[in-house]
């Protein structure tokens, strides 16, 4: 009987950990720290699998992507800030994807907070995003990167190993494509 | 044992505590900085409805931030329509809504519907609020005075003076086709909207 109760809590907070993967934080991401733990969907297109380098279905985390940095940009389809900078997100990826020598080192995506798959899609054709954008309708990654305000800028370098660091994050105050890809370069040691 | 019980209390408030006592920001804009103010989680729905699906929309004559004075009933015939009501000015949600319409006119367009966003604060008010959205396509209207009577024709005046998060649609003959009396503390997700327009028009 004993043994039961002990093992009570254990069982509950495993229960917990499976029905809500993604635990909240406080604060939002910061330069020196990891990512939180979320997953995120491999994209069903095969322009966006190759784009990230993943294959299959299922779920991927984003240091798993093939590439040495990634720029991940947390907005939402409701969010003027995201909307004014959407054609200069757009211009830093044409910028990356033109450079034969960053086009495969940095890849960016996009975390839509409260977005649905249907609110994804209609921003992405709105202002023709390139780069592949996730819904996160129950603000599961939003909660994990401490509510940040969008949007809100984290730019992620992968290491040969496997581990990775976040080695920039801003809210807001995009200075626009080619400045904004100086800071990532610098950063990330790329230059 | 019941130490062991108690133990396995408290691990189970801590781990929900950090679920359900984290404040919720709803994926708040930068666009308004630190002026939205937190209004906490707040009963789903106040008040009850005076209207429902297939009834004659009530009209109304409310005036714009822009300056003129709308009525419904100069759409009849012209255009389908959208009310969306949202609670207040300066609050979370209500915040993120309008932006997000304010970017698929197109969509409103293709299914021959004109917007209204409405709430109960005055005019000065939400000049200054929906500037900070950028420049909305749609009129935004006033139901401050006499206060929120148009809300309360609808039945969507909640028992603190502001509106719930209602969205109607009304079709070109002035009835009312869709009613979503929503949670006042979620956005409507937009396929909902979407998809009552998109029937609406094939009618």
């Amino acid at each position: 009987m004993k043994k039961i109760y002990l093992t009570l809590p254990v069982i509950t907070i495993l229960l917990l950990t499976l029905v809500s993967p993604v635990l909240p934080a406080n604060k939002p991401p910061a330069k020196g720290e990891t990512l939180p733990v979320f997953n995120l969907p491999i994209p069903k297109s095969s322009t966006e699998k190759g784009y990230l380098g993943l294959s299959g279905d299922g779920f991927f985390k984003i240091p798993q992507i093939k590439t040495k940095v990634v720029i991940v940009e947390i907005y939402s389809m409701y969010c003027p800030y995201c909307q004014k900078d959407a054609p200069g997100i757009n211009e830093l990826y044409n910028l990356i994807e033109k450079n034969p020598d960053l086009k495969n080192k940095i890849k960016m995506i996009g975390i839509g907070a409260g977005n649905t798959s249907f609110e994804v899609e209609t921003y992405k054709k709105t202002y023709q995003v390139p780069f592949p954008l996730f819904p996160d309708k129950d603000f599961a990654v939003h909660k994990a990167c401490g509510e940040v305000r969008t949007p809100y800028f984290i730019v992620v370098k992968i290491n040969d190993d496997g581990t990775h660091q976040i080695v920039h994050a801003q809210l807001g105050n995009y200075p626009g494509a080619e400045p904004f890809l100086e800071i990532v370069l610098k950063v990330s040691g790329l230059k | 044992m019941k130490k062991i019980i108690r133990v396995e209390m408290v691990l189970i408030s801590i781990v929900i505590s950090m679920w359900v006592f984290i404040p919720a920001v709803y994926g708040a804009s930068d666009a308004f900085k630190e002026n939205i103010y937190k209004v906490g989680a707040l009963k789903p729905v106040d008040s009850k409805l005076n209207v429902k699906v297939g009834d004659r929309a009530p009209d109304f004559t409310l005036s714009s931030v822009s300056g003129e004075k709308v009525s419904l009933s100069q759409y009849r015939g012209k255009k389908n329509v959208v009310l969306s009501f949202v609670p207040a000015a300066w609050t979370p949600v209500c915040s993120d809504q309008w932006p997000g319409y304010n970017i698929i006119k197109e969509l409103f367009e293709r299914n021959d519907a004109i917007l209204f966003g409405i709430t109960v604060d005055n005019i000065p008010t939400l000049f200054a609020w929906t500037n900070q959205m950028g420049k909305l396509w749609f009129p935004v209207l006033s139901d401050f005075w006499p206060h929120g009577a148009v809300a309360k024709k609808y039945g969507v005046l909640r028992s603190d003076g502001v509106s719930e998060r209602a969205l109607f649609a009304i079709n070109k003959k002035g009835t009312l086709r869709y009613v979503d009396v929503h949670d006042i503390n979620n956005r409507p997700p937009l396929e909902d909207l979407v998809s009552a327009l998109e029937k609406i028009n094939k009618r």
